[in-house]
């Protein structure tokens, strides 16, 4: 496979990969690299890409495993100096007071969502994929999805509605 | 006006609840987005708006299939080999008048690149010797047999400083 042929490729869900690792990984930069690094390995895989049916899937499945490990050993390093002096400034009115406007504050829910609903909303709400092709993504069944797209729906509900009483436009 | 809100707040049920179709959701996203929102749903509106705005964030870098580094290795290892080349052939230099003409295009080119490699070396010595004369140097140096492969490495571990800097 010509560099060209790969690129075209990956060219219309690079997008979809970077903002999947951006949902897990928060900062941008991070999420940059996460992309990078996974678009070389699907490059030094690309003998076995021309196997694959759907190489889309494929793709996410690999940024969401790449990104959980990443979380995984930062949370280790975190561990090491959790008992000196640590505060949890992600705390959600911290986040609540951060927040520029109420769009931007949707973000900081989110941020507070478990990891596997985190995906699921991102996949969903916003990459607009069907129930069977997370499924194939996640390896779960599409009944365990509903569930967990369900309760994170309505967590962000609550908390907004919560709070659109109190002012922040 | 009724009917599209009632619609809209059974979608929004169901939508809750994991049961919509993508298509229905479509719907409620143009609702939502939309300037005329009911205003005991306006706390659904953000959410629909962050989830559009979202959808455009874009991965800017490039797709990066040769990284600078690999790059980096490719130069030092043609570096190496020229210069690994020179200690063969410079010996012969000593047997005859041989020009740099006599020599085959390959050859040539080679020496030019061992030549500039090593002019960079010069540089890197920063002690004014001429390019020609670090490269006597160096011929001695290769000629001394055993010591021949440790100054390799000292080449190629200045080459690899002098690319970093």
């Amino acid at each position: 496979m010509k560099q060209a042929d790969f690129v075209n490729i990956v060219m219309p869900f690079k997008d979809k990969v970077f903002r999947l690792a951006k949902r897990l990984l928060v900062s941008r930069e991070e999420a940059e690299d996460a992309t990078q690094e996974i678009l070389l390995k699907l490059w030094k895989n690309n003998k076995k890409i021309e196997d694959y049916k759907n190489v889309e899937a494929f793709s996410m499945t690999m940024t969401k495993n790449f990104c959980l490990d990443r979380l995984k050993s930062k949370q280790a390093q975190n561990l090491k100096i959790v008992h000196s002096n640590y505060t949890d400034s992600n705390s959600s009115l911290q986040k609540q007071v951060e927040a520029k406007d109420s769009v931007d504050w949707v973000s900081k829910i989110m941020e507070d969502l478990p990891e596997q609903q985190k995906i699921i909303v991102q996949l969903r709400d916003i990459e607009e994929y069907d129930f069977a092709e997370i499924a194939k993504m996640l390896d779960m069944n599409e009944t365990a999805i509903r569930v967990n797209l369900s309760r994170a729906r309505k967590t962000i509900r609550e908390k907004l509605t919560n709070t659109h009483g109190y002012g922040i436009k | 006006m009724d009917m599209v809100l009632n619609n809209i707040e059974k979608l929004i049920e169901k939508y809750n609840n994991a049961e919509t179709t993508l298509k229905e959701e479509a719907q409620l996203k143009a609702y939502f987005l939309s300037d005329d929102v009911a205003p005991h749903l306006e706390h659904y509106k953000p959410m629909f708006q962050y989830f559009s705005e979202s959808k455009k964030e874009q991965y800017t870098k490039d797709v990066p299939l040769n990284t600078k580094k690999t790059k980096l290795y490719q130069w030092i290892s043609v570096a190496a080999v020229a210069v690994l080349m020179l200690g063969i052939f410079i010996p012969n230099w000593d047997r005859g008048p041989k020009t740099l003409a006599h020599y085959s295009p390959e050859e040539q080119e080679m020496y030019l690149e061992a030549k500039q490699a090593l002019a960079m070396l010069s540089s890197n010595l920063n002690d004014g010797l001429s390019s020609f004369k670090v490269m006597e140097l160096a011929s001695d140096n290769f000629s001394a047999g055993l010591e021949k492969a440790n100054h390799i490495t000292e080449f190629s571990k200045s080459t690899n400083k002098l690319l970093k800097n």
